[in-house]
């Protein structure tokens, strides 16, 4: 094997061994809490109530959180992602495309803590205003804000996979008289479907793993939202929020492991569900 | 034998992509119901003259064509013809067998679903007609709803034409549709061309001479963009005129 292959090949490794092992940390820190937790009012129960005594710790309102503003992102970000995605492989002139393309990467590079003072100064006030709100601190601003920040990777892994169609089947669309929008609409995108739900459930992932902005906009009541337009606070931000004044090995710190696992179990379901898609389409070609 | 009636005719036809001069002052006259044999070494302009007549070539950036290019004597070039309506009258099939992945039902209902047809009924009447007259009904008629993929690349081909036929066409442009299949599959392809010219004009280009000569009933040889010479297919592997013509069939040319 050549040095390089064998510098990635170890590389790969290292990395799956490295989220094994974060896995099993997690799990490890999250077992003291699961031991002790026989039912399942830790996913159905609304309280989480730390410090009280004796302390309780049921996760259902920032699960429903989490959800939510996951699903106001990937609703409102899709039709963007895809329709940007299209334009950007199908409708404009290859020179726009190019440089349009490499202006959208870099605004991966923006930190989220800059979304999250745009959602806070720009976005929660104006949803304030139009809905009528108390605060615009509220799902439904973190999930706008979040429907932005998921737009690079689900633009940018759509674009590649309707690049990625033949041309022939477009030459076979146009010579049957179809019009550039019905090949676009009847052939390309389908073609392209299976990396186009890949790019949707890991835009999903990453909406579900953002922290720092649903922080920031969510709002941060604890209890189960009645709506996307009251506060609250999904998962992650749960975690962000408390664990640094939870005392090591405390419950509390133990419960916030086990919140952690189950975001971990989530996420790692999403992603394996786009990677499926992505080989099942390779074996289909 | 009476000459049949001219379908396609084309007067002093040049193309250009940007500078280069592919096709050089063509003029010819193809009859109906017949099919026409386009031959020629490799980068003679044989693709580039076929697609114009189905103005597949409007898609290239800095093409430009010049002369007059007729079918049923309208200029379909003219200001205000519809692409589209040309390209249901003249369909094409490409040199690599290209079904959507979709399957065999949804790729020969395409085109009629394109033009709003929404009835079950008739298209599958549609898709079943097509599919008899592309001599493929027989083979795929209990697996309609199976991957145009799963078949076989002569099966494929003719899928392609089935999925031509359905939008009605009468001329159909095939561009070396053989090329990519082994003898067996090309000899039904072949077959199935001597089936279609009963019912539709049609254009073949091919660098398989002995195909050519096997079913083609007027043929054409282009070299470097000229029309060198036209005659009857027969005419034109016997006693061709030029010398470049009997250079070319008698191998004596790439
Ligand atoms: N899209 C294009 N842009 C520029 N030149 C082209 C294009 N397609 C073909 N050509 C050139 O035009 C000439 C004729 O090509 P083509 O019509 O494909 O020939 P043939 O089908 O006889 O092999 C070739 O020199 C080829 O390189
Ligand atoms: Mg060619």
């Amino acid at each position: 094997m050549p040095y390089q292959q064998k510098l990635v090949t170890v590389a790969g490794y290292t990395v799956l061994l490295l989220t094994a092992a974060i896995f099993l940390f997690v799990a490890a820190q999250a077992w003291p809490f699961f031991r002790e937790q026989v039912d399942l009012s830790f996913f159905t129960g609304d309280r989480w109530l730390p410090v009280s005594s004796p302390p309780t710790f049921q996760i259902k309102g920032f699960l429903v959180s989490s959800l939510m503003i996951t699903t106001m992102a990937i609703v409102v970000g899709c039709p963007l992602g895809i329709l940007s995605a299209v334009s950007l492989a199908e409708l404009l002139p290859r020179q726009v495309s190019v440089r349009l393309r490499s202006v959208f990467e870099m605004t991966v590079g923006i930190p989220s803590v800059v979304f999250g003072f745009l959602g806070l100064t720009v976005v929660a006030p104006f949803v304030a205003r139009v809905f009528n709100l108390n605060t615009g601190l509220t799902g439904f601003s973190a999930g706008l804000v979040l429907s932005v920040m998921v737009l690079p990777t689900l633009v940018s892994l759509a674009d590649e996979a309707l690049r990625a169609v033949p041309r022939e089947y477009a030459e076979a669309s146009y010579a049957l008289g179809a019009t550039r929008w019905q090949t676009i609409w009847r052939v390309i995108v389908p073609a392209a479907r299976s990396g186009i739900i890949a790019a949707v459930l890991l835009a999903m992932g990453r909406a579900i793993g953002e922290t720092m902005t649903v922080l920031m906009v969510a709002g941060g009541r604890l209890t189960t939202p009645g709506s996307i337009f009251e506060p609250m606070r999904p998962i992650t931000a749960l975690i962000a929020a408390e664990v640094t004044n939870a005392a090591r090995h405390s419950e509390q710190y133990h419960a916030l492991f086990a919140a952690g696992l189950v975001l971990f179990a989530i996420t790692f379901a999403v992603n394996a569900i786009a990677a499926a898609v992505i080989v099942g389409k390779k074996g289909a070609a | 034998m009476v000459e049949n009636k001219h379908k396609v005719s084309l007067k002093d036809i040049s193309i250009f992509y940007g500078k280069l001069h592919v096709v050089k002052h063509v003029s010819v006259e193809l009859p109906e119901n017949e099919i026409t044999a386009i031959i020629g070494p490799s980068g003679s302009g044989k693709s580039t003259l076929l697609r114009s007549l189905n103005r597949m070539n409007d898609h290239i950036n800095g093409m430009r064509i010049t002369g007059e290019a007729m079918i049923d004597n309208q200029n379909i070039y003219a200001d205000g013809v519809d692409v589209v309506m040309l390209r249901r009258k003249v369909g094409m099939v490409f040199q690599r067998p290209n079904p959507f992945p979709k399957s065999i039902y949804e790729n020969v209902a395409y085109g009629p679903k394109l033009q709003g047809l929404r009835s079950k009924a008739e298209l599958d009447i549609i898709v079943e007609n097509s599919l008899r007259q592309a001599a493929l009904w027989d083979e795929v008629k209990d697996r309609l709803h199976v991957s145009g993929f799963d078949l076989s690349g002569g099966q494929q081909q003719r899928l392609c034409i089935a999925r031509s036929l359905a939008v009605g066409p009468e001329v159909l442009l095939m561009d070396e549709p053989a090329s990519a299949l082994d003898p067996a599959a090309t000899a039904k392809i072949e077959e199935l061309m001597l089936l279609l010219k009963r019912t539709l004009t049609v254009v073949v280009v091919t660098h398989n001479m002995q195909q050519a000569a096997r079913v083609s009933d007027h043929t054409a040889f282009l070299l470097g963009g000229e029309l060198v010479e036209y005659d009857v297919t027969r005419k034109i592997f016997t006693t061709p005129q030029d010398k470049r013509t009997d250079d070319y069939i008698s191998g004596k040319m790439g």
